[in-house]
Formats: structure tokens, C-alpha cells, sequence
């Protein structure tokens, strides 16, 4: 960074929570202290010591384990939804964007259709048509984010399809699909990573949502929303319980979205 | 040069455009943009084509490239005609290094290795008067001077025997429009490029071209080899464009 630039704190501090968040999940797939799903009668809503750094829950799990796995389940569906998104979205709004015209208008009305509903309430309808299960869940949240993505490549392909770079690509004899993502789509890479920071912590959190209403992973499976959900009944016999899976969700989507402001503010 | 091949020949050709300003139902109208255009051109030969703003200069251009359907002939022996953008700013991809946007007409082309590409760029680089480095360098990095040598190489690169030149510098100023006029100039000398020169600059066409055309509201007023039509000029509105440039003679 030049001296002479403004610090940009918000990619410091963004990438400092999600470097740890990160970390710790990391070392959640390989070792946790306990193994997450092992009950333990006698230590049944044990409190938070040394050897349980975060209390046990209801069964006496150890919670700092299930945090840990938790968040990496949590974590791997909001990759994968944000992945489905992304890659479809890309398609759908670069041939949307750049040829234009009657298709146009079709696959963005039925794109906007798709839009006008709450991408949670999407999410139940394919559920409810898939099972649950946490790879159901993936694709059911990953095609309720294909609208907004579709959205912002669209608007970039516009905007570039006219540009005089593109006119001497046909020019030199490049055909419409190497125009489209060999020369047009490296410009729309900015914009799209702000989106994809911003999907992800809507997709940390529809992840959550989901789980807590009980149609996203299955017990004794740990993620972060389905621990919440666990959590509610023994609010005030042990508030840690909700406490932890909360402030980790809390730090995943403050990580997200300070480094996608960051980014956002690089850009300009 | 009357012995030379012609390169290109236009014969009445017309454009026209949908006006889509009334919308979805409204009345089907068509703006006639280009009317009955016919000229040929030479090879080797800079042929001028000036007029005002609106005129049509680079509808036609866009036509000669394929680029608009057009009613009436276009004939040409030139395979892939390049064109010269006006603005140096737009017609550099600002995501890809200046070396790739060099090897893409090579690339799309084929028959070259990577290594080959990558030697044909560093020789046309020097060619336009550029370092080697620039290679490595983003579009952003470069001037508007050095932005336009690369959009000059980039249309070079596949060799074209015509070369479509819209406003080249009129985006540039004053000292930076000679250098490219000259660098022009002197590839048309050396590679025996035939170039359509479109300029509202009467002053510039007089310095580049062999041949100028006026153009007019879509229709070409008066043709013929410069000195002519500046110093023996027919039509009124010629005299008019002359008289605006500050030459009257």
C-alpha cells in the first residue's frame, strides 16, 4: 500500500477475523478437542471451564468442537451456494448481457420473477421438492442466488459489449464465445467479487436460517444455525450455548462484509 | 499508380436504422443514414474522407467491416480489415496486459507458437515506436499517445492491406496528433498499407491523404484527388468546409 493512500482499515480488520475464523475451521476438519458428537452424561450443561473452554450442551457435547465443525459445515454450504450462484449466474447474465434482444427479455423476466421472492422462501420451496440434507440445501440456496448474480454480469456485459475493444476482437475474427469470456468477462471480475463477499454472508446466514428452522443439516450433524436452534430451549439454564454459535456467525459475516467493502473501495 | 489493383469498391450502398424512439408500438420508421455511397479505392492509396459530425463517416466505415447490415456491394480483396478507434481509451481491454491484446490477432489467426507470438509483438512494438517493457504493462499505465501506437500495432498484427483509420487524433493533442500522423504515414510507406483516413480535419487530410472525399448528410458531395477538390472544388458546401478550416483559396 503507498504511504500516501488512506489505510484501508476494513480490509485490516476484515481480513484479520476471516484469517482466524479460517484457522480455526481449518483445524475443526482435521482435530477437535472432543469428538463433536460424543455425549457425555456428566457434563450435561457443564459450565465453562478448562477442559470445556465453551460448556457442554444438553447431551454434554463439548461445544468449542461442535463450534468447530459447526462453522465448517456452515461455511462449505455458503461456499457451495455461492458457487452454484456465481457460476450459473455468470452464464446466464453474460449471454442475457451480451446477445440481447427476445431472449433477453425472457430469461430476465423469469430471472426477476425468481427475484420478487425471499430467497429463504425459494430455498423451502426446493427443499420441500428435494428433501433435506445439507447438499439439498446447497443446491436448493445455491439457485435462489443465481438471480442477483445473473443480475450484476448482466449489467457489466452491457456496458462492455459496445466498447471499442470488443468491436476489434470481431474484428480480428474472435468468435461470440471467446468475446464473452475471454475478453469481456476479466472486466467484470471487481464487481463480481464485492458480490460474491456479499452473497456469502447471505448465504452464511440462509445457511443459519435454515438449520434453525430445522430443514437444513441434520442432527447429530453440527452447524452453526442448527446449534443455535438446539440452544433456544436452555436459553437461560445455559445461555453460552447460544451464546458461542452466535458470535461465531456474527464474526463470519462482520469478516465478509468488512473485506467486501474493502474490496469494493479498492476498486474506486 | 493507375495500374494498381483496387482494393476496395463500394457501389451504392445504403444504410438505414430503426428508429426505436416511439417505442414498442409506435410507427415503424427507418433513418436513412447512408444514401447511394459509391467510390473505390486503390491499393496503397490514403484516401481521405472528411465531413461534419452526423455525416455518416463512420456508419460507412462500420459498414466496409461488416460490422452493420448494409444494402448494395461492398467488394474488397482485403480478408480482415482493421479499423483504428477514435478514442484510445476505449479500444484497449483494461483487464489484459498490453502483450496479451498484441498476441490476440496472432492467436485468432494461428499457426504461430507462443514463442513466435511473442517474437512477432516485441518486432511490432518496435515498429510503432514503443519499448519492448510495454509489453508487460496495462493499458492504464500508457499515455494516450503510446495507448494509440498499441491499438495501431494490435491492428497491424494480422497484416491487414487495408486499414480503417476513424479519427485516429483527434482524441490526442497537438504535438502527440504529429507523431502518430507520422508514424502512420511512414507504416503506409514501409508495409504498403492502403488506409481510409476519416478526419473532420480538413488540415490533416490534406498532409495524409492522396485522395479525399466529402461527405454530406449521408451522401458523398465530391471526390477526387486532393489538390483537386481543395484548389478546384465543385460543390458549394465544400467550399464551405474549406472556408471553415481557414483555406480559402
Amino acid at each position: 500500500m503507498k504511504s500516501g493512500k488512506k489505510k484501508n482499515y476494513n480490509l485490516i480488520v476484515g481480513g484479520t477475523i476471516t484469517g482466524i475464523l479460517l484457522i480455526f475451521i481449518v483445524i475443526g476438519f482435521f482435530i477437535t478437542p472432543y469428538d463433536p458428537n460424543a455425549m457425555d452424561a456428566s457434563a450435561k450443561f457443564a459450565g465453562m471451564s478448562l477442559k470445556h473452554p465453551m460448556g457442554c450442551d444438553n447431551f454434554g457435547r463439548d461445544i468449542l468442537s461442535r463450534v468447530m465443525k459447526g462453522a465448517g459445515t456452515t461455511l462449505s454450504v455458503a461456499a457451495g451456494t455461492v458457487f452454484i450462484g456465481t457460476f450459473f449466474g455468470m452464464i446466464l447474465g453474460a449471454v442475457t448481457g451480451y446477445f440481447g434482444g427476445i431472449l433477453d427479455e425472457i430469461l430476465m423476466r423469469v430471472n426477476d420473477a425468481i427475484f420478487a421472492f425471499p430467497s429463504i422462501l425459494l430455498a423451502l420451496v426446493f427443499i420441500s421438492l428435494l428433501g433435506s440434507g445439507s447438499y439439498q440445501v446447497v443446491i436448493a440456496l445455491g439457485i435462489a442466488f443465481i438471480p442477483s448474480f445473473a443480475r450484476i454480469v448482466r449489467s457489466e456485459f452491457i456496458k462492455c459489449k459496445n466498447m471499442d475493444y470488443v468491436k476489434n476482437a470481431k474484428l480480428q475474427g474472435a468468435g461470440h464465445l471467446r468475446i464473452m469470456f475471454v475478453h469481456i468477462l476479466p472486466n467484470t471480475f471487481t464487481v463480481l467479487l464485492s458480490a460474491i463477499m456479499i452473497g456469502f454472508n447471505n448465504a452464511v446466514l440462509a445457511e443459519a436460517g435454515m438449520s434453525f428452522l430445522g430443514i437444513g443439516v441434520q442432527p447429530p450433524q453440527a452447524s452453526l444455525g442448527r446449534m443455535l436452534s438446539e440452544a433456544q430451549s436452555y436459553l437461560f439454564r445455559a445461555p453460552f450455548y447460544a451464546i458461542f454459535p452466535g458470535a461465531v456467525i456474527i464474526l463470519m459475516v462482520l469478516g465478509f462484509s468488512l473485506l467486501g467493502d474493502a474490496l469494493k473501495r479498492e476498486e474506486q | 499508380m493507375t495500374d494498381k489493383k483496387e482494393i476496395l469498391r463500394v457501389s451504392s450502398l445504403n444504410v438505414s436504422f430503426q428508429d426505436r424512439s416511439r417505442g414498442l408500438f409506435g410507427k415503424n420508421n427507418r433513418i436513412q443514414v447512408l444514401k447511394d455511397v459509391s467510390f473505390s479505392m486503390k491499393e496503397g492509396e490514403i484516401l481521405g474522407l472528411v465531413g461534419e459530425s452526423g455525416s455518416g463517416k463512420s456508419t460507412l466505415a462500420k459498414a466496409i467491416l461488416g460490422l452493420i447490415p448494409y444494402e448494395g456491394e461492398i467488394s474488397q480483396t482485403s480478408s480482415y480489415p482493421q479499423m483504428i478507434f477514435q478514442d484510445p481509451y476505449g479500444s484497449l481491454n483494461p483487464a489484459k496486459k498490453v502483450g496479451w491484446i498484441l498476441e490476440e490477432p496472432l492467436r485468432l489467426k494461428g499457426g504461430l507458437d507462443s514463442a513466435q507470438r511473442k517474437q512477432r509483438v516485441r518486432e511490432m512494438l518496435i515498429r510503432v515506436g514503443l519499448d519492448e517493457s510495454i509489453a508487460d504493462r496495462y493499458p492504464n499505465q500508457l499515455s494516450g499517445g503510446q495507448r494509440q501506437r498499441v491499438c495501431i500495432a494490435g491492428a497491424l498484427m494480422q497484416e491487414p492491406a487495408l486499414l480503417i483509420a476513424d479519427e485516429p487524433v483527434s482524441a490526442l493533442d497537438v504535438t502527440i496528433q504529429a507523431q502518430i500522423l507520422e508514424l502512420l504515414k511512414r507504416l503506409h510507406k514501409e508495409m504498403g498499407l492502403s488506409i481510409l483516413f476519416i478526419s473532420h480535419d480538413l488540415r490533416v487530410v490534406y498532409q495524409m491523404c492522396d485522395n479525399v472525399m466529402i461527405m454530406k448528410g449521408g451522401q458523398l458531395v465530391e471526390q477526387g484527388p486532393v489538390e483537386e477538390v481543395y484548389f478546384h472544388h465543385q460543390n458549394e458546401y465544400t467550399a464551405n468546409l474549406l472556408k471553415a478550416a481557414g483555406i480559402n483559396y
